[in-house]
């Protein structure tokens, strides 16, 4: 809890350098209930933050919020570091969980991407344009042979690959993404993180990531933050796995298991900012 | 339209000759595409059960009609079936109650209220041509009436179909993208009631529904992406059309529940033909 205090009055002490995303007393109530209060936050460019919190502590609806889908309270803000537009609604990208599609539909990887960017009717067929354009973005992901599958055909890992690559055209201001790595194997977690990691340094972007696998998130993020209806703890991930959260919600110590692996981590030669 | 008649009449074969077969043909080869058209949507949307109930609650829309003394109920049947396709979408929105039990709920009460007020006085017999359809007494002002519907279903689907596909794929994902989803959902619900009321008095609201249903689905069994799934249900739907008509000119039967028939079996031969 020091912990979380103290790096709330060092981020609002602080102006954004370079561009970042910041909610500023953000809240939402639904149905006469208060969802979410008092949300304080500034999540800087090419930094990947985790969102942690027990179920029904607010982080999907604290996402449907941001994009839209819900009314909210206080201001929701991006600002850019040295352009005219400061202070304009960020451009948002986000990774669902699924879809809600069932695993036989006749929907291709192809068709999912026509349909977000394409002009013509995708049952006109596609235009190379767009063939090329998602295949492009595709093998950014490594999933460029995935283009004519079936999204019923694509394993846990495979689809939110194919989703990143989506949310990723246009190149948005903040990445959302929800729970992107629930039913995926082992190395697959693994490799979406890599993969997260590597794009948050190339396109420079805000990224906030809810997931419970707290071990391999910790070797990932920069950040930390344990939201159950506001922000209780806030830091690296090491403050925050060692601070009274973890402990007091989910009831584990986790500072065997995960602090070691974070130790682990910190003995690799890992460069983040070069 | 003269030339349609004409090219059908050309035809080497008995039912050709037929001034009401020429009718009730081009009235199946605009409903096969329209319904192919909608369903495919249908289908991906989970909004079968809506369309279902749309064809049911006509009954009340017919009901309004008979009240206000109209000749032809179909101005208050579409205006019931508008009215109730955005109270469902409203509902959805704001209702924390399954989308399932809303549209139960709304057909349970559209299709009471319809048949208590038929019923007076005991004279729903006069009505039941409303639950079976009739295509062969189609007059050209109908099938004119079909053309407008298919064009402007046609212009839709050229213009707003990668939106309206996209928002059922996954609303927040939608959304984000900047798509007007509600919008969107509520527009596609009109369109529906729209035309599976227009088709009404000539399918019949008994098997409306399948119509629109059982083509796309049987297309969805062999499709490999969404241009072969829309396309496959056009000609699905058109061949279980004709094939319907002309069997029902020859057995005596009503023709929208015999071209049920000849698409559910091409559904059952989709089964077989099933990609892996």
């Amino acid at each position: 809890m020091i912990s979380a205090l103290k790096q709330e009055s060092v981020v609002s002490g602080s102006s954004c350098g370079g561009c970042c995303t910041r909610l500023i007393n953000f809240g939402v109530q639904l149905g006469g209930g208060v969802i979410l209060e008092a949300i304080n936050l500034h999540v800087h460019c090419g930094e990947l933050t985790v969102l942690l919190g027990p179920n029904g502590a607010g982080k999907t609806t604290l996402f449907r919020a941001m994009l839209g889908e819900l009314p909210y309270t206080g201001a929701l803000h991006f600002v850019h570091a040295s352009s005219e537009e400061r202070f304009i609604h960020p451009r948002i990208g986000y990774v669902p969980q699924k879809l809600d599609i069932d695993p036989l539909a006749p929907v291709t990887v192809l068709d999912l991407f026509a349909g977000a960017l394409a002009r013509r009717p995708i049952w006109l067929g596609h235009s190379a344009a767009i063939r090329m354009k998602a295949s492009d973005m595709l093998s950014v992901v490594n999933a460029h042979a995935l283009l004519d599958q079936r999204l019923g055909q694509l394993s846990c890992g495979q689809l939110q690959r194919v989703l990143l690559a989506l949310a990723l055209i246009p190149v948005p201001d903040l990445l959302l993404l929800d729970e992107p790595v629930s039913g995926v194997d082992p190395a697959g977690i693994d490799l979406f993180y890599r993969m997260v990691s590597e794009l948050r340094r190339t396109f420079d972007l805000s990224i906030l990531l809810v997931s419970h696998d707290i071990p391999t998130a910790a070797r990932f993020a920069d950040r930390m933050i344990f939201l159950n209806r506001t922000i209780l703890c806030d830091g690296s991930p090491h403050e925050v796995l060692a601070g009274p959260c973890i402990r007091q919600t989910f009831g584990i110590d986790l500072t065997n298991a995960a602090i070691q692996q974070l130790g682990n981590r910190f003995e690799q030669p890992v460069q983040h900012h070069p | 339209m003269t030339l349609c008649y004409h090219i059908i009449a050309y035809l080497p074969l008995e039912w050709a000759q037929f001034t009401f077969m020429q009718n009730a043909l081009l009235a199946v080869l605009l409903i096969a595409p329209l319904f192919a058209l909608i369903g495919c949507l249908v289908i991906s949307n989970q909004m079968a059960f809506f369309s279902d109930a749309i064809g049911h609650a006509a009954l009340t829309g017919i009901a309004i009609g008979a009240l206000a003394g109209l000749a032809d109920p179909l101005w208050t049947m579409l205006a019931f079936a508008t009215v109730l396709a955005i109270l469902v979408s409203v509902l959805r929105r704001y209702s924390s109650a399954s989308t399932d039990t809303i549209i139960a709920l709304m057909m349970a009460f559209a299709v009471a209220l319809g048949v208590v007020l038929l019923s007076r006085g005991g004279g729903f017999a006069r009505y039941s041509r409303y639950l079976i359809g009739d295509l062969l007494t189609i007059t050209p002002f109908e099938i004119l009436r079909l053309v407008l519907l298919l064009v402007l279903v046609a212009g839709v689907w050229l213009t707003f179909f990668n939106p309206l596909f996209f928002a059922c794929l996954n609303r927040s994902l939608a959304k984000a993208r900047g798509f007007p989803v509600w919008r969107l959902e509520t527009f596609f619900a009109v369109i529906v009631a729209l035309a599976v009321t227009i088709t009404i008095p000539l399918v019949g609201l008994l098997v409306i529904n399948a119509l629109l249903i059982v083509p796309a689905a049987a297309s969805r069994n062999m499709a490999r992406n969404m241009a072969a799934y829309v396309l496959g249900a056009v000609v699905i739907s058109a061949l279980a059309g004709v094939l319907g008509l002309i069997t029902s000119f020859y057995w005596g039967t009503a023709t929208g529940a015999t071209i049920v028939l000849w698409a559910m079996l091409f559904f059952i031969l989709s089964l077989a033909f099933r990609r892996r």
